[in-house]
């Protein structure tokens, strides 16, 4: 009777447990997006990535979209290659469209804004994004500011 | 000047002396482990006496660590008007690291203290000797269950813990102090990453369990069977436990999340 | 009560050689020899601090000697392995003094732990061998009682019936008498004996309780200062010549051994104060 009540309270200790696992799994952290939806992956080369990291967002008009799953200094075109790892279900961005490096905020992350253009045919996995727009180093704006100021 | 230095020595070859006694008393539980597996009846056991009755001081001390932790960040995030980054936040501290020491530190208080106590007790009152002389191995049938038990016992608890001071940090930010629900959940979790957060979590908390439960079990085989012996092994346990964790996290985060 | 003749006789089946042992700088046995022999009540006196529980420890093999042989039916029982160890003491019975009960599983349980462990037995089987040996001892109604509800009396008693569940060849007592009560010391006495004539055993008494030693011990080693001082049947012993053995039988408080823990003289050590 009692080793029945205390194997009952051992199983339930074990789901509770289980279940926090998962809730931190699923919920918490990003493999229910890697697991849950596939995706479809696209490069685009950067003069300068700025503070964009692997796991960056990837956006449209503010809406996530995907993120980048990897990031290389490509040797030949002397660019930083980025990887974009886009979900499957948004396939219908124009062979045109742009991609920029913002800031959200101020101080906050970088990630990657997509902006689709007007061809009609559509990329696939592996094609490249030739629009890119890099990130804005805020050392330079500073520079220019002062350059400008003290010439004019 | 020389007796300085023979006492020295003489502290020194203690300390390592006792350091063998416990890797052959470690190696000894491992051996047991085996046995602990196949009678799990042994093991259930243990697991209600150690996880079991841990449970409601972990999920209460995780409901307010998580609170305080979305209390103070979003004070913090507000000067910089980034309160949607709560989320990541409370999520990546409790994930990485209070998860597993808070979660650590409380089961040696708890569960580790106890355990020294009961083993020293068994010896103190010739229990372990006896069943040495019924030809029964004291450490497969007495120690390895409870070993095993702690080891399934520790991320499980840490899982809770972390999970309920997420929705602490929820209920305060999110409830009290007007955060968007969305951005709480969608900042955290495109900055949690599974594999390199929640798993690493999760090794954390099963390292500080096998040397949770090494130093507990370890107290109590090795205490001088006496009331005041056993009570200092006790004392001994909380301590070492505290410090143990606290360095093999050290370790552990530089190893883990260097590159980050 | 046998006579020297007939004790030297039987097989011994402990036979313990030129055996030291220390505990840090405390030497406790310097070169002991002896033999206890099949089928006898062997008793072992002697005063406190002597060692007599550890030697209990060092025939079990709990122990190891620093030097010396220590063998039971020709095995020495620190050469063999540990699994014929266990195997041999899986044949040894040991009563050790505060009982030794596992505190969290009631009577009938510590009974049969042994068998749990070391056998298949069905659960019937079981059932009956452990109120065999609990009614052996005269506690077969108080199955259901968690140690900490037994007196101390009753508690030796359920260690008793479990030290003999599995029918071994040998038991060893460790102060099987200290603090009972007159009534509960006789039934000890009359158990111990009856199991020794009924079942077979070789029994080990290790006590400083002399009339019930005397009573029920066929041969006896007086033991003092690391070695046997005087050995012999009880009744040997009670008219031996030796003035300690006088001392201790007869618990006279001064003698060869001293009643002054050693100091320095009286008179002067009170008036080295001025």
């Amino acid at each position: 009777m009692t080793t029945r009540f205390m194997e009952i309270a051992v199983g339930l200790f074990v789901v509770i447990g289980g279940a926090a696992l998962f809730v931190l799994a699923m919920s918490v952290s990003n493999f229910g997006s890697i697991s849950s939806k596939e995706g479809y992956y696209l490069t685009a080369y950067f003069e300068n990535i700025g503070g964009l990291k692997v796991r960056s967002a990837i956006t449209v008009s503010g809406v996530r979209v995907g993120q980048i799953s990897d990031i290389v200094f490509d040797p030949e075109r002397l660019q930083a290659k980025v990887t974009l790892r886009v979900d499957l279900r948004h396939n219908y961005f124009s062979s045109d469209t742009a991609a920029s490096i913002y800031t959200a905020g101020l101080l906050g992350e970088q990630y990657i804004a997509l902006e689709p253009g007007a061809e009609d045919d559509t990329l696939s996995n592996g094609d490249e994004i030739e629009f890119t727009q890099s990130a804005v180093v805020l050392e330079e704006i500073i520079s220019k500011f002062i350059s400008n100021a003290s010439s004019g | 000047m020389l007796d300085w230095l023979q006492n020295v020595g003489q502290k020194g070859l203690n300390v390592v002396e006792s350091l063998g006694r416990s890797a052959l008393f470690f190696i000894g539980v491992l051996e047991g482990i085996g046995v602990a597996l196949i009678r799990f009846r042994l093991t259930l056991r243990e697991i209600h006496s150690v996880g079991v009755l841990s449970l409601v001081i972990i999920a209460v001390s995780g409901l307010f660590v998580g609170m305080v932790l979305g209390l103070q960040g979003y004070v913090n995030f507000a000067k910089f008007n980034a309160e949607e980054s709560l989320g990541i936040f409370v999520a990546l501290s409790l994930v990485r690291e209070l998860g597993p020491v808070v979660t650590g530190l409380l089961y040696a208080g708890r569960a580790g203290s106890a355990l020294t106590a009961e083993i020293g007790l068994m010896k103190t009152t010739e229990q372990l000797a006896s069943m040495e002389m019924m030809a029964v191995d004291p450490i497969r049938r007495i120690i390895a269950p409870r070993f095993l038990a702690g080891i399934i016992s520790m991320p499980l608890l840490a899982a809770i813990f972390s999970a309920v001071g997420i929705l602490g940090g929820y209920f305060v930010g999110v409830g009290l102090l007007g955060v968007d629900s969305g951005s709480y959940w969608s900042q955290m979790q495109a900055n949690v990453d599974f594999s390199s957060d929640i798993i690493n979590g999760v090794i954390k908390s099963v390292v500080f369990g096998i040397a949770c439960n090494w130093i507990a079990l370890y107290e109590g085989y090795d205490a001088i069977p006496t009331a005041e012996g056993v009570s200092r092994a006790t004392t001994k346990t909380v301590v070492r436990s505290a410090l143990a964790i606290l360095a093999l996290d050290f370790v552990l985060t530089a190893l883990m999340f260097s590159d980050i | 009560m046998t006579d020297a003749n007939e004790y030297i006789s039987s097989e011994p089946l402990v036979e313990i050689r030129d055996m030291h042992f220390s505990r840090g700088s405390n030497k406790i046995f310097k070169g002991l020899s002896l033999d206890i022999r099949c089928g006898q009540v062997t008793g072992f006196m002697g005063p406190s601090g002597t060692g007599k529980t550890t030697l209990l420890k060092l025939i079990g093999g709990q122990l190891k000697p620093l030097a010396g042989k220590v063998c039971i039916q020709d095995q020495d029982v620190n050469a063999i392995s540990r699994s014929s160890l266990f195997e041999l003491r899986k044949r040894m019975g040991m009563l050790f003094q505060s009982g030794a009960l596992l505190t969290d599983i009631n009577v009938f349980e510590n009974v049969a732990f042994p068998l749990r462990e070391h056998t298949k037995l069905p659960e019937q089987i079981i059932r009956d061998l452990v109120l065999m040996k609990l009614e052996a001892v005269g506690l077969r109604g108080a199955r259901k009682l968690m140690p900490s509800q037994l007196s101390g009396g009753m508690a030796r008693r359920v260690a008793l019936a479990r030290a003999i569940v599995l029918d071994p060849m040998m038991i060893m007592y460790d102060e099987p008498f200290t603090g009972l009560d007159p009534i509960t010391k006789g039934t000890i006495v009359t158990l111990i004996k009856q199991l020794n004539n009924v079942l077979g055993l070789t029994s080990i008494i290790v006590s400083h309780d002399v009339e019930e030693t005397l009573s029920i011990a066929d041969y006896i080693y007086v033991i003092s200062d690391g070695k046997v001082i005087e050995s012999g049947t009880p009744v040997s012993l009670r008219s031996s010549s030796s003035k300690w053995v006088q001392q201790f039988l007869n618990g006279h408080p001064d003698g060869p051994v001293p009643f002054h823990y050693p100091a320095a003289e009286y008179t002067q050590d009170l008036l080295a104060g001025r």
